[in-house]
C-alpha cells in the first residue's frame, strides 16, 4: 500500500533499502531532513551516521569508507556541494564509487532557499579540478527519487564512479504517495577494496590515466543514457525539461495537444551522460527545441543545443529560464505560442 | 654473540626522503610497532600531502593518499568501514595543523578511534620550505625571509597541548634528535597504536623531526638546533596518558 512520504525522508529511507551502511553529512536547508532522518534511522539498523564538522570532512569520510568497500553516502545543497568538490575530484581520481544527493537551492553564494536547478553545469561537468564526470540522475517525483536511489550504489560500483541524485528544494520538501522496495545488499564482493593486505586496487600508472578516463567516460556515455520521451512522434516543437519543470512541461504538452498543437517533451533522467539518443529519435518535422529550466541564464540549454548538433537537427533552440521558481503550465504554453509566432528569439 | 640486524617488512626498501631527514625514523618505529602487534596485514595508513606522499611507494602496507589536510576525516571513514583494522593518519605539520587544522581538531574532539602521527619539522618541506604554523619565532623560511615575525603571524602552534584538553585516549610529543629520544618516541608510538587497538579512542603523537634540506643545515647542526631551540619550546613527553593501562 502506498504511503505519503516527504521527499527528503523518502530518499534517505531508499538509501537504507539500497544497503547504505554509513552516512556523513552536515546541516543545510533544504536537505537537512536527510541527516535528521538518518540520525534516528541508522542506529535502529545498526548502521553509522556521523554529523561532520563541515562538508569537506563528510566527503572524505565517505572516501575513506568506500575505499574499504562500504556502501556510504553524503548529501547537501548547492553551497555545501561546492565544498565537497575537492573530495569528489579525489573520489573520481581514485575510481571510487560514492553516492551524493544534491537537494538544490537557488543561486550563487548563499543564494536563497527557493527550488531551482542552478547547479546543473557544475554538477554535470565534474565540478572540481581535473577532467572527470559524475553520473547525475534527476528524478521528477518522490517515487522516482526512491527508485533511482535504490539503483545508485549498484551503478556507482559498476562504473567505479560517483553517482549524484540531483533533487530540488521543492522535490525534497513536498509529499507524495510512494512505495519502497525491499532491503538489499551488494551482490558479490568488490575485489579492489582496501583491506589492509595491500592487494591491487586497480590503480593505473599516470601515463595511462588520460586514455583510461576517455575510455571510461565514453563507455558510460554510450551505455547509460536514460530519458523519457512524451508525445514526440509527430511533434514540431519539443520541450526539454528535467526534474520539477518537466512536470509542468508535460502538463503544457497535454493542454497544447488538446488544442491541436503538435508538441512533445524529452525528459532527461540522466543529466550526465546527457541522453543524446533521445534526440536521434526525433523526426524531420521538428521546427524548434525549447529548454524549460529553473535557471537564471540557461544551463540545460547548452546540452540541448549540443545534442541537436550531434543529431544534425538544425533548428532554433529556445530557452525558458524561470530562475528561482518552477515555470507554471500556463507560462510554458504562452512561451510556446510566442516561439511559434516568431516573437521569441532563439538562444542557439 | 652474533648480532642480527632486522628491518620491519613494511619499510624493507630504501625510503625516498632527503638525506638526514627525520621521517624515516618515525616510519620505522611505526612499522616495528605494527608488526609487534601482528597488524602488518591489517593496517590502512592514510597519507596527508607533503613529504609523506613519498610513502605511497616506500611504505609497503595499504596506503590511501588523501587530499591536503583531510587525513583525519579519511581515516575516520576507514575506521567506520573496517573497525577491525588499524586506521592511521600520517601527516606533516603543514598538513595536519595548517590546512587540516579543522579536520585534525574535530576528529580529536569526537574522540574518534584512530591514530594520528604528525611529523613536525617546522616548515612546509615538500614545497621547498615555507612557513608553517610550527615555524619557530625568527626562523627563516622562503615565506618568512626576514625570520618569522610572530607578532604578525602568531606563535608556533602546540596542537598536542590543545587536543590533550579534549576527551581523548592518548597524546604525546617525541623527537628523533637523539637515540634516547627515539626510544622514548617508540614508546609513545606503541601507546598510541595500542590505544586504538584496545578501543580507547583518539590518539596523537607528534614527532619533532629535522629537515636539513629546508633548514639549510647539515644533519649535525640540525640536531643541535633542535635541541637548543625547538625542544625547549615544544616540550617532549606524554601530554595525555592512557587511562586503561
Amino acid at each position: 500500500m502506498k504511503k505519503m512520504w516527504k521527499g527528503n525522508h523518502a530518499i534517505a529511507e531508499a538509501a537504507m533499502r539500497a544497503g547504505c551502511k554509513f552516512y556523513a553529512g552536515y546541516p543545510i536547508t533544504p536537505q537537512t531532513e536527510i541527516p535528521e532522518y538518518l540520525s534516528a534511522r541508522m542506529p535502529e539498523l545498526g548502521r553509522t551516521c556521523i554529523q561532520a564538522e563541515n562538508e569537506m570532512s563528510a566527503v572524505y569520510m565517505i572516501l575513506g569508507a568506500y575505499s574499504c568497500g562500504m556502501r556510504c553516502m553524503t548529501s547537501s545543497s548547492g553551497p555545501g556541494i561546492s565544498l565537497k568538490q575537492e573530495g569528489l575530484s579525489y573520489i573520481c581520481a581514485y575510481y571510487l564509487p560514492a553516492v551524493i544527493v544534491n537537494v538544490q537551492r537557488w543561486g550563487p553564494g548563499l543564494g536563497t532557499l527557493d527550488s531551482a536547478q542552478t547547479d546543473y553545469l557544475r554538477d554535470t561537468r565534474g565540478g572540481g579540478n581535473g577532467d572527470y564526470r559524475v553520473i547525475v540522475l534527476a528524478p521528477n517525483s518522490i517515487q522516482e527519487s526512491i527508485d533511482l536511489m535504490y539503483e545508485s550504489f549498484d551503478i556507482a560500483e559498476k562504473y567505479r564512479n560517483p553517482v549524484e541524485i540531483m533533487s530540488e528544494a521543492a522535490l525534497g520538501q513536498m509529499m507524495e504517495a510512494v512505495e519502497f522496495p525491499e532491503f538489499k545488499d551488494r551482490e558479490g564482493e568488490l575485489d579492489w577494496t582496501y583491506d589492509g593486505t595491500n592487494r591491487p586496487h586497480g590503480k593505473l600508472p599516470d601515463s595511462e590515466k588520460s586514455a583510461a578516463a576517455l575510455a571510461k567516460y565514453t563507455k558510460i556515455a554510450e551505455e547509460f543514457q536514460r530519458w523519457e520521451s512524451y508525445r514526440t512522434e509527430d511533434a514540431e516543437y519539443v520541450f526539454v525539461a528535467f526534474g520539477l519543470p518537466s512536470r509542468t512541461s508535460r502538463n503544457a504538452v497535454d493542454q497544447l495537444r488538446a488544442n491541436g498543437e503538435k508538441v512533445g517533451l524529452i525528459r532527461p533522467i540522466t543529466l550526465w551522460p546527457f541522453p543524446i539518443k533521445a534526440f536521434e529519435e526525433l523526426g524531420p518535422q521538428v521546427k524548434g527545441l525549447i529548454s524549460v529550466e529553473s535557471t537564471d541564464t540557461g544551463q540545460l540549454i547548452e546540452d540541448v543545443a549540443l545534442a541537436a548538433k550531434k543529431c544534425k537537427i538544425d533548428v532554433p533552440v529556445y530557452g525558458l529560464f524561470s530562475g528561482l521558481s518552477i515555470s507554471k503550465t500556463k507560462a510554458i504554453s504562452e512561451f510556446y505560442r510566442e516561439v511559434k509566432s516568431g516573437q521569441r528569439k532563439e538562444v542557439y | 654473540m652474533a648480532v642480527t640486524k632486522t628491518t620491519p617488512k613494511l619499510v624493507d626498501i630504501p625510503n625516498k626522503f632527503c638525506p638526514g631527514c627525520g621521517h624515516g625514523i618515525l616510519n620505522r618505529l611505526i612499522a616495528e610497532v605494527i608488526e609487534e602487534n601482528g597488524y602488518e596485514q591489517k593496517t590502512i595508513m592514510t597519507l596527508g600531502v607533503g613529504c609523506d606522499c613519498n610513502m605511497n611507494s616506500t611504505f609497503l602496507g595499504d596506503t590511501i593518499q588523501c587530499a591536503h589536510g583531510r587525513a583525519a576525516s579519511t581515516a575516520t571513514g576507514v575506521k567506520v568501514a573496517r573497525p577491525d583494522l588499524l586506521s592511521i593518519a600520517y601527516q606533516g605539520d603543514g598538513d595536519a595543523y595548517v590546512i587540516g587544522l579543522s579536520e585534525t581538531l574535530n576528529a580529536a574532539y569526537r574522540n574518534t578511534n584512530i591514530t594520528v602521527f604528525v611529523v613536525n619539522n617546522n616548515n612546509f618541506a615538500m614545497t621547498g620550505g615555507q612557513m608553517s604554523w610550527t615555524t619557530m619565532a625568527g626562523q627563516v623560511t622562503t615565506t618568512s625571509p626576514a625570520g618569522r615575525d610572530t607578532k604578525a603571524t602568531g606563535n608556533p602552534i602546540k596542537l598536542p597541548e590543545i587536543v590533550s584538553g579534549f576527551d581523548v585516549a592518548y597524546v604525546a610529543r617525541g623527537s628523533v634528535h637523539s637515540a634516547e629520544e627515539i626510544m622514548k618516541l617508540r614508546k609513545y608510538v606503541k601507546n598510541a597504536i595500542e590505544a586504538q587497538l584496545a578501543g580507547e579512542g583518539y590518539s596523537l603523537v607528534e614527532a619533532l623531526c629535522q629537515c636539513p634540506t629546508n633548514w639549510g643545515m647539515d644533519t649535525r647542526h640540525s640536531l643541535e638546533w633542535m635541541e637548543a631551540e625547538v625542544v625547549p619550546y615544544f616540550e617532549l613527553g606524554e601530554l595525555k596518558e592512557r587511562k586503561a593501562k
